[in-house]
């Protein structure tokens, strides 16, 4: 019996998502009085006995470059034989990009419930209870997985990453035919600043308020410096003044950083859909009366033109840049 | 080309959502209901445009609800396609609305599934995968564009940081996501002919659920906002590092 968890890279780096996912993982195998393990398609750089600072005793590894690309169905093939052979009861994903596309898969195939989007730990005090976000986090709800195998998908940002005295994880090779995938990689473009947005712990956001994609030079830079993601409110994705993967809101892209700084966005309750489980949220808008105030833990009631180029010398200045 | 667009009904989304009987269900009084914003702007709008490229393309709906979700399929007709199909059931889990798909899909002999991203309300971003898996079919999640050249499809999907260009046969599942179509108004016309558009009603198959609801929360008020005056915006970033101690 075990917790098995799904370990995802890209670049030959296993991401920082997954190794949220392993903590979580480790945590519930203390919970259950069992091991946490991991599984990892493909092959990376990383040392996976390292794995082990959190919480993996063991690492399953097909260590074969064609699992470098994704496909959700060779990959669900892969895993749902992995947990047959190690017997485990609970399986963990980060609900990442490949989360959404592999977990619902796996669910599917061993008739195993799936909670996608959890945000806490399972309470097991009466069955198995796991707290995901509904309602594109307007709310929560709790929701029993009924089933003998469980599976749940973490929400990035949701679980802290900590290194503990583990020692060195064993890694084991695991033999597997890999189906030739259906889906034929044609071209990858990354478009995005360095900082992937569902990744990142700090996002500055620009909205309407900054009257063009010409003023956005001083977004760029201040997220820069904070080593953030850059995103926006949908009017300014869809008048193209930047690429439609920045979106956040209920209709575009949901995300939860430690730290979320508006400018110059109303905050309409479609907007705080995509927002509002940020731990952090500072507001800079000219209008006191801006709806996003009442969602803030931090504002600034101001012209932005003004205001930011004087945070950005501020936070030059407590970074020691120069 | 035969193509199957999963459509769900969900609140308005400025609605109100509150609870009630001990938090364990939604309350539903005063709510306007819409189609799932992603299954209506972007999965059945690029359906609706591949038929008007190829007029002989057949488009068929299909939603797992009770008849109350009768309005919902009616406006999906009144944008676009031919028929649809009601499974009358109440939806239980994703599981169970993906079983239920997917035994009108392999009675339908789709070359292509469409379904949204994900429902506002339940953010399972499940469904699609799931009725992949049970068809054992090719699944292309969070789509950004999609392109048909006779049985092949060009699709590009979201990744960590950038997007991805796919090509894979038919038939594949496909969840959809901004960039695929652009949001469409049902005109008259279409809203004319939707009412004499077949609508048809199946029972449901019995398929067991592997989940089920304990309880809804709301999340807890923010304290309040603490304004900090725009001529010293460093003693924000004093806060941000001091206090909040996020930077
Ligand atoms: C079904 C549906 C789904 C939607 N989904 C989303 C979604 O996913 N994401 C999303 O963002 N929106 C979404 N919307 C749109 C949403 O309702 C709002 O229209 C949108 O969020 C407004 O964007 P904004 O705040 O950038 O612009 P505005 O509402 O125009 O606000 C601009 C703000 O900037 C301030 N401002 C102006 N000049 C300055 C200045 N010099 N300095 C500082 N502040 C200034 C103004 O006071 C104002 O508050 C959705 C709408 C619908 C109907
Ligand atoms: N009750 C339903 N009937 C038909 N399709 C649905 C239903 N629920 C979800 N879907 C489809 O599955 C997608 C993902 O839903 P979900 O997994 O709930 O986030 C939606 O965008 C719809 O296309």
């Amino acid at each position: 019996m075990s917790v098995l968890v799904f370990i995802d890279h890209a670049d030959g780096q296993i991401k920082k998502s997954s190794l949220e996912a392993l903590c979580y993982g480790a945590k519930i195998a203390e919970q259950l009085n069992i091991a946490a393990e991991g599984i990892l398609l493909g092959t990376v750089s990383d040392n996976l006995a390292d794995l082990g600072k959190y919480g993996a005793k063991k690492v399953h590894q097909v260590s074969n470059d064609s699992l470098n690309q994704l496909d959700s169905q060779s990959y669900t093939k892969i895993i749902a034989e992995a947990v047959h052979a190690s017997g485990a009861k609970v399986i963990i994903f980060s609900n990442n990009i490949s989360g959404k596309a592999i977990a619902p898969r796996l669910s599917a195939r061993l008739k195993a419930g799936l909670v996608s989007g959890a945000i806490a730990l399972p309470d097991t005090a009466n069955g198995f209870n796991v707290k995901k976000t509904v309602f594109s986090g307007k709310a929560f709800a709790n929701i029993a997985l009924n089933t003998d195998v469980k599976i749940i998908s973490l929400n990035p940002n949701s679980y802290k990453v900590s290194a503990g005295s583990g020692g060195a994880a064993e890694v084991v090779a695991l033999n597997a035919v890999v189906d030739a995938p259906k889906i034929k990689v044609a071209g990858v473009t990354k478009t995005s600043g360095e900082v992937p947005l569902t990744e990142a712990e700090i996002v500055v956001s620009g909205g309407r308020g900054l009257k063009g994609p010409e003023n956005w030079g001083m977004i760029e830079e201040l997220a820069k410096l904070l080593h953030a993601a850059t995103a926006c409110s949908r009017p300014v994705a869809d008048a193209h003044w930047r690429p439609h993967n920045e979106h956040v809101g209920q209709t575009g892209i949901a995300i939860a950083p430690n730290l979320y700084i508006a400018i110059g966005i109303s905050g309409a309750i479609q907007h705080l859909a995509g927002v509002n489980r940020s731990k952090v949220i500072v507001v800079i808008n000219k209008d006191p009366e801006a709806p996003f105030f009442k969602a803030a833990d931090y504002g600034i009631v101001g012209d932005a033109f003004e205001v930011v180029p004087k945070l950005i010398d501020a936070v030059k200045k407590l970074k020691g840049v120069v | 080309m035969k193509i199957l667009i999963c459509i769900s009904k969900t609140p308005d989304t400025t609605a109100k959502i509150a609870f009630r009987d001990n938090n364990t269900k939604f309350v539903a009084d005063g709510v306007q209901w819409i189609i799932n914003p992603y299954d209506e702007w972007y999965a059945l709008v690029r359906a609706i445009e591949l038929k008007e490229k190829d007029p002989s393309t057949i488009l068929h709906l299909v939603t797992v609800g009770i008849a109350d979700a009768d309005p919902i399929i009616r406006k999906a007709l009144a944008l676009g396609g031919d028929e649809a199909i009601r499974i009358n059931a109440d939806s239980q889990d994703s599981f169970y609305i993906a079983a239920q798909i997917a035994e009108i899909a392999k009675q339908g002999a789709y070359d292509l599934i469409f379904t949204g991203k994900e429902t506002i309300d339940y953010n399972g971003s499940s469904v699609g995968g799931m009725l992949a898996e049970l068809l054992d079919l090719p699944y292309i999640s969070l789509a950004t564009k999609f392109e048909l050249n006779n049985l092949t499809a060009t699709v590009t999907r979201q990744i960590e940081g950038g997007e991805e260009t796919d090509e894979v046969n038919l038939p594949v599942v496909v969840s959809c996501q901004k960039g695929v179509a652009e949001q469409r108004i049902p005109n008259m016309k279409g809203i004319m002919s939707a009412r004499t558009k077949p609508l048809k009603t199946v029972e449901p198959a019995a398929i067991e659920p592997l989940t089920s609801v304990v309880s809804f929360e709301l999340p807890p008020a923010k304290a309040g906002v603490k304004l900090v005056s725009p001529d010293n915006p460093e003693e924000l970033i004093q806060l941000l590092h001091e206090e909040a101690k996020v930077i």
